[in-house]
């Protein structure tokens, strides 16, 4: 394929992208579950992009993104809250002095959220990257876990509004006046990925791959592995502090337990099954896990009948189950994720096809030849 | 040819708690040389390799590269109870660089086993090279605002695989070339740093006679075509006396011979240690 037709072809994908998107927007109420599953996807790939970045193309195995997250949503939370609403919701403890008169637009708020995430990475980072692999994973599963505490501690009342979480977060709103809230998401979501995407492909993401190759040979090539680590983590983490804040706003009110254990878990699970080191596959994996569990699901939680038979198993919780039954096959079929290591490429598209074909002509010559012999 | 010293270490000791790998070894290459290090499994070659490069903080000793101290150490802390060498309290600083910036001062190494990026492709790993001497930032990097530099260090790469033969290659993985060619990769990763020395731990292990042979070719043609002094760790007696000038013949982390390939052959200690006897 040369390089015009690849680029006609990703300007139609991209286009027809935009259109289904702008149908589901047209012909759905604002109710819907279509929406909300695909804004929650969204937000996921962005989170799982993030993860990826540090896990798959760094190669350092962390399980802190659900605490870079909530400080993000966090924060978010604490400097968008709008004035005359904080009131309401501090109304146990108050709100300390400074913020009180604090409401930020929501692109300000989305900034620095990412810049506190990224900030706590840089301070973290210090100590938490000289440890290598299985221990690292637990330092960041440490942190993730402190966070969590932290913001529902009562030190931090007058802050985090304690163990009550934060309301009346803003949702989101018109972009200029002319784009519909409902597509704001989309917006900030490709934005972050993109930057993500183009980090990558530039000479620094190439370090990256390196160190998540070979620590050792990418040091003796000159690479210096203690910045490199840093910046990869402070990034991923500014990147997971925005889907944090936007995951804030998509759900209107924050709790600790709005980021358990679990939610690294699940993002770890969207990463693993979209494969580790493709971003691609994150954003696909994203929409049909969130999808898969959210929606398609559903059906398996009220007790249906056929006929008069009732069909067995069915009751709240069951959905469960056979999600966790589908990741097994996922991940027992395709060991290495629906992309493997691989970015989403035309050429793989138009091999994938052109192999089909001619397997099926081989197929076909066989069946012919068979005839022929008998 | 005026001997002006490339790389010269003094005093070099590591010492592992009790044990010590390398003992007060002395040694120089001088530029354009080709220098051999040989000795049995164990004698502590690799580790005299790991303290030149940094990876290893050397117990006691200094290393120059062109004259300029880069390395330098003093037995402290819970060394200084267990050293017994001889030249305690000689040096008295710690320069103890990491093994990036000693690559940025210009020495490359190869590695025993191979170690490549392996899922990477040939045009990669020697790409990834060039990163260390990157001047745009993090951001015109991401924003692609220096695709004059990005544009350069491909058409070096370019350049560099197309002097060394790995041209057709240069889309497969790196582990899916044949072993010998993956030594060539290797080495033109390093190259890739733009070193005045070059290490090279055991690059001929594992090829046969026909494949070494070619290797001693290419060693042979690298050098003059980089400029390069060469200090070269090998256990093939027909490799490192076909190319080399000068050996160094280490047992027990001690040195026990050097001088010119016929004089380490027909030095009785040297046979005792290592070569055997006929």
């Amino acid at each position: 394929m040369t390089k015009k037709s690849k680029n006609i072809c990703s300007v139609i994908a991209a286009l027809v992208l935009v259109v289904l998107l702008i149908c589901s927007y047209e012909f759905t109420s604002s109710s819907s579950m279509l929406r909300s599953v695909l804004q929650l996807g969204a937000i996921y790939a962005l989170a799982a992009a993030s993860m990826n970045l540090l896990n798959g193309v760094t190669g350092l195995f962390s399980l802190g993104q659900a605490g870079f997250m909530a400080v993000g949503a966090y924060t978010f939370a604490i400097f968008t809250i709008p004035v005359e609403k904080k009131a309401g919701v501090y109304y146990l403890y108050g709100v300390a002095d400074g913020l009180s008169d604090i409401a930020l637009p929501a692109f300000f708020g989305l900034l620095i959220a990412g810049l506190m995430a990224a900030l706590l990475a840089a301070i973290i980072g210090a100590p938490v990257l000289r440890l290598k692999s299985d221990y690292f994973a637990i330092a960041t599963l440490g942190f993730a876990e402190i966070v969590r505490i932290l913001v529902a501690s009562s030190p931090f009342n007058r802050i985090t509004n304690g163990s009550l979480g934060l309301k009346a977060i803003p949702s989101f709103s018109n972009l200029f006046g002319v784009i519909p809230a409902y597509f704001v998401p989309f917006i900030v979501v490709a934005v972050c990925i993109s930057l993500m995407v183009l980090l990558i492909k530039s000479s620094y993401g190439r370090a990256f791959k390196a160190i998540r190759e070979d620590e050792i040979a990418a040091e003796a090539m000159g690479i210096n592995l203690a910045k490199h680590k840093r910046m990869s983590f402070i990034i991923s983490s500014f990147f997971a502090g925005i889907s944090g804040a936007l995951l804030a706003q998509f759900l209107g009110a924050v709790q600790s337990t709005t980021f358990p254990l679990s939610m690294t878990y699940n993002i770890l699970l969207i990463v693993v099954i979209g494969g580790m080191g493709s971003i691609t596959g994150s954003i696909l994996s994203a929409f049909l896990v969130t999808a898969a569990k959210e929606w398609w699901l559903r059906f398996l939680d009220v007790e249906q009948f056929i006929g008069d038979f009732q069909v067995p198993f069915l009751r709240t919780g069951f959905r469960m189950v056979v999600f966790s039954v589908i990741l097994m096959v996922v991940v027992l079929f395709w060991r290495r994720g629906i992309m493997g290591n691989k970015e989403f490429s035309w050429d793989s598209v138009y091999h994938f096809f052109t192999k089909k074909k001619k397997k099926a002509a081989l197929l076909a010559e066989d069946a012919e030849g068979g005839a022929v012999n008998e | 040819m005026s001997k002006e010293s490339v790389l010269r270490a003094c005093d070099l000791t590591m010492q592992f708690g009790g044990v010590v790998a390398v003992n007060n070894l002395n040694m120089e290459v001088n530029r354009g040389e080709i220098v051999g290090l040989i000795g049995p499994n164990g004698a502590g070659k690799t580790t005299v390799f790991n303290m030149i490069t940094g990876v290893y903080a050397p117990t006691n000793g200094e290393i120059y590269l062109n004259g300029k101290l880069i390395v330098e150490n003093y037995p402290h802390g819970r060394m200084k109870d267990i050293y017994n060498g001889q030249n305690a309290g000689k040096y008295s600083k710690v320069l103890a660089p990491t093994p990036d910036r000693i690559t940025k001062m210009g020495v490359a190494r190869t590695f025993q086993n191979i170690r490549l990026f392996k899922e990477l492709s040939v045009f990669e790993n020697v790409l990834i090279a060039k990163h260390m001497n990157i001047k745009s930032n993090l951001l015109s990097a991401t924003l692609m605002l220096n695709h004059k530099e990005e544009k350069q260090m491909r058409e070096e790469t370019m350049e560099l695989l197309r002097i060394l033969g790995l041209e057709k290659n240069k889309d497969d993985i790196a582990t899916s070339l044949p072993y010998g060619k993956q030594r060539h990769l290797e080495i033109a990763r390093a190259l890739a740093t733009k070193p005045q020395l070059l290490l090279l731990d055991e690059p001929a292990a594992g090829m046969n006679p026909q494949e070494s042979d070619d290797l001693m070719h290419f060693i042979g043609r690298i050098r003059s075509d980089f400029n390069l002094s060469i200090l070269m760790i090998e256990h093939h007696m027909q490799v490192v006396m076909g190319v080399c000038e000068r050996i160094y013949v280490l047992d027990y982390g001690t040195l026990i011979a050097e001088g010119s390939p016929t004089q380490v052959q027909n030095n009785p200690k040297v046979i005792e240690a290592y070569l055997g006897v006929d």
